[in-house]
């Protein structure tokens, strides 16, 4: 079993080196870009089956020593691993499939499809990492491969600075990530995970609180949390199928997926819980806020995307381990959705903006069908599996007790409020993508323009689990006897995922409330955006997301300019002109001295005799001064 | 006979000369002048192994090896000159000067970096 995830995580790795190498011919990349994801996809699922509920298994080979601590490289699968490697594979392979012919045509398919190839690869070194060195190279990988894919149109220029803001963004919190990590190897004695993990539970880390907080900070980067999220909605500046990579699977997935694995560690740490629950209280609800006022698609999505992560932040900070990864699961699969059926509609027509659509559901039945799943799904209307998830975190929100309590209380509140504002803009989307008028055509089902097969059969297959997962709370405590205890192992008393009570009752009255003012507005003028009446004049402000890049551009990007400019300054006026003025005066000193060589050789004789004498006389006179 | 006949002797000698090898224009007679510096130093050889009564001859040894090597230097300076003659009409050093370094005057500013000197260009067509 460890040896079929190993195969796993290396077989996309392969596709890429593959891909890359016959770049030229388009048949070979489209092959060898979908067949090793799906065998691997295939591998993770029978990783998946084969484990079973709880525990964890472990192979390594050891690769070498530094210092005291081996280095090994090796899988460890916990029902954790197991379920985040289906879904990564999975959304892979869609996004592969739908990628064929989405940018099949373009000239740089083939480093595209090899790079969603090697990001793929990363996220199942991460995910089935037996060791935190391990773990850490996929992780760094991961934020290398996001930096290329964001920038695949590096002929615009905000594609070249979307990728620049993302990849200094995540490496600002993978730093202190780095010395957290190191610091938790040093105090566990161990790098292994199981090691450390043991350590975590027998509280015998130094200061867990300390290394905790190190380690949020590459979560907050990796997952786009407050105040390292802005990068993300700038990542819409890629094509679209890399959005729902990474949005759904990899890269924001990370930062969840390894406060999960180390979920002990954090537990030790009370403090940084709270910060946790703060951080992902501003985030969901600003980042719902900024996604009701936005008018491009793909940016909806996004800011979507960054307060659904929140959510899953706020159930890990409240002890809801299982809760979270169920939300993690579930998002993972209705997001890809949108976004693939999103890039359906964008490449249709032609625009990222709102106001360019419209009336599209007689068009694209399609697309319509299955985004309608997926938004479902976002909002939490209840048969879907969206409604689950969230309702599983609110309600481990609800039942906090003891240190999570206070957590507790700030998730809930704000979980509550983000839930009507989550129903709001997906309900504008939707009525704004596939509703009311088209603004270019008098008739609205005037002409059929559906998208090839390659790219509506992932979104079918992805709008069966947005749909449907949500039958697996019909277990109760099924899924989080299979993921694990808060240490991954078996046994442990597990949580329900059951919704019910109070809070259930809220946030479907908070979806109706907040949905019905955004279908009255809608309802009013048809052609208008329903944001504009009701945000008024907040909507400059949320539409660019409250200031945030502002703020950054006044506090961190004009100082460090101005500081370079100091620095240029310095540089060519102080610095080297010391350089120069040494080869000023070398150079002086050489005119000086060839006029000496004036070509006569009874002149050069003379100066010799007389360097002779003078050395005889000094030679004469220092013999008899000693 | 007193051990500073010869000593002074050779000094004169050596004196003679280096004044006729830095002073003197003709190319044979520089030559010549090297003939007196190399008998002047065989003339020291000889007294200071006399004086120093030297049981080896050495001095008379290194003074058979100079007469030998000046003999040789004197054929291939010759020749030399010969040479000098032939090409150029004239035996004069003073006028072989070929090997001079030609003095220009380098102004400071050549040596700053190319956006300094594109700006002084620009100062020259403005001027112009």
């Amino acid at each position: 079993m460890n040896t079929l995830a190993l195969i796993a995580s290396l077989l996309p790795a392969l596709g890429a080196a593959v891909t890359f190498a016959g770049g030229r011919d388009l048949r070979h990349v489209k092959f060898w870009s979908t067949a090793p994801v799906a065998v691997s996809f295939l591998l993770a699922l029978l990783v998946a089956l084969e484990h079973g509920t709880g525990g964890t298994s472990t192979r390594t080979y050891s690769i070498g020593t530094a210092g005291v601590f081996h280095v090994e490289v090796g899988t460890r699968i916990s029902g954790l691993a197991a379920l985040t490697a289906v879904l990564v594979a999975g959304v892979a392979l869609c996004v592969q499939a739908f990628s064929t012919s989405y940018l099949g045509g373009e000239p740089r398919y083939a480093s595209y499809a090899a790079l969603i190839s090697l990001f793929t690869a990363a996220m199942l070194t991460v995910v089935f990492a037996a060791d935190l060195v391990v773990l850490l190279v996929g992780w760094e990988i991961m934020g290398v491969c996001s930096y290329f894919l964001i920038g695949h149109y590096w002929e615009k220029p905000e594609a070249r600075s979307a990728s620049i803001k993302a990849f200094l963004m995540t490496k600002t919190g993978d730093v202190p990530f780095l010395f957290g990590l190191i610091a938790l190897g040093v105090q566990a004695h161990s790098f292994r995970v199981n090691d450390v993990i043991l350590a975590a539970d027998n509280d015998s880390l130094h200061h867990p609180a300390w290394i905790a907080a190190l380690l949020l900070c590459g979560v907050l980067g990796k997952s786009a949390q407050f105040p390292l999220h802005s990068w993300l909605p700038d990542a819409m500046a890629g094509p679209t199928p890399i959005s729902a990579l990474i949005h759904a699977a990899t890269m924001v997935a990370a930062g969840v997926y390894l406060v999960a694995l180390l979920y002990p560690v954090f537990v030790l740490a009370p403090a940084v819980l709270i910060a946790m629950a703060v951080i992902a209280a501003i985030t969901m609800c600003g980042a719902a806020l900024c996604a009701l006022a936005q008018t491009d698609v793909k940016k909806i999505l996004a800011y979507s995307t960054v307060s659904q992560l929140a959510y899953m932040l706020g159930g890990l900070a409240v002890g809801g381990r299982s809760q979270a990864v169920y939300l993690l699961l579930v998002h993972g699969a209705f997001k890809a959705l949108l976004f693939l059926a999103a890039g359906v509609v964008i490449h249709r027509v032609g625009s990222n903006e709102l106001s360019a659509m419209g009336g599209l559901r007689y068009r694209m039945p399609i697309a319509y069908g299955t985004m309608t799943v997926g938004l479902l799904a976002l909002a939490g209307i209840p048969p879907f599996s969206g409604f689950f998830g969230k309702e599983a975190v609110l309600g481990a929100a609800y039942d906090a007790t003891g240190e999570f309590a206070a957590p507790g209380r700030i998730v809930l509140i704000f979980g509550l409020i983000t839930a009507g504002l989550t129903a709001a803009y997906s309900l504008r989307l939707w009525l704004g993508v596939f509703h009311g008028p088209f603004p270019d055509a008098p008739h609205e089902h005037e002409a059929r323009v559906e998208a090839p097969q390659t790219e509506l059969i992932p979104l079918v297959l992805l709008a069966i689990p947005a749909a449907a997962l949500g039958l697996v709370v019909v277990f109760g405590s099924g899924f989080s006897h299979v993921v694990g205890g808060w240490s991954g192992e078996a046994g442990a008393a597990a949580a329900m995922l059951w919704p019910g009570g109070l809070t259930t009752l809220i946030s479907l009255l908070f979806v109706v409330g907040f949905g019905g003012v955004v279908f009255l507005a809608w309802r009013r003028d048809r052609q208008a955006d329903p944001a504009v009446m009701l945000l008024g004049p907040l909507r400059p402000l949320l539409r660019d997301g409250f200031y945030f890049d502002r703020l950054i551009d006044l506090a961190l990007v004009r100082p460090t300019r101005a500081a370079a400019r100091l620095v240029a300054y310095l540089d060519t006026n102080v610095f080297d002109a010391y350089v120069r003025g040494s080869g000023v005066g070398a150079r002086g000193l050489g005119t000086v001295l060839r006029r000496l060589q004036t070509g006569s050789i009874q002149f050069y004789l003379t100066c010799l005799f007389l360097g002779v004498v003078i050395m005889a006389a000094v030679y004469a006179y220092v013999g008899t001064v000693s | 006979m007193h051990a500073v006949y010869p000593l002074v002797l050779g000094a004169l000698l050596f004196s003679i000369g280096l004044y006729g090898v830095l002073a003197r224009r003709s190319a044979i007679a520089v030559l010549m002048a090297i003939e007196l510096l190399l008998n002047a130093v065989t003339l020291n050889l000889v007294a200071f192994g006399a004086i120093l009564r030297d049981q080896y001859g050495m001095g008379q040894i290194f003074t058979l090896f100079i007469i030998t090597i000046a003999a040789a230097e004197t054929g291939l300076g010759l020749a030399i000159v010969l040479l000098l003659y032939r090409q150029r009409a004239s035996a004069d050093l003073g006028e072989q000067r070929e090997l001079a370094e030609p003095v220009e005057d380098y102004a400071a500013d050549e040596l700053i970096p190319a956006q300094a000197a594109g700006e002084s260009a620009e100062q020259v067509g403005a001027a112009r």
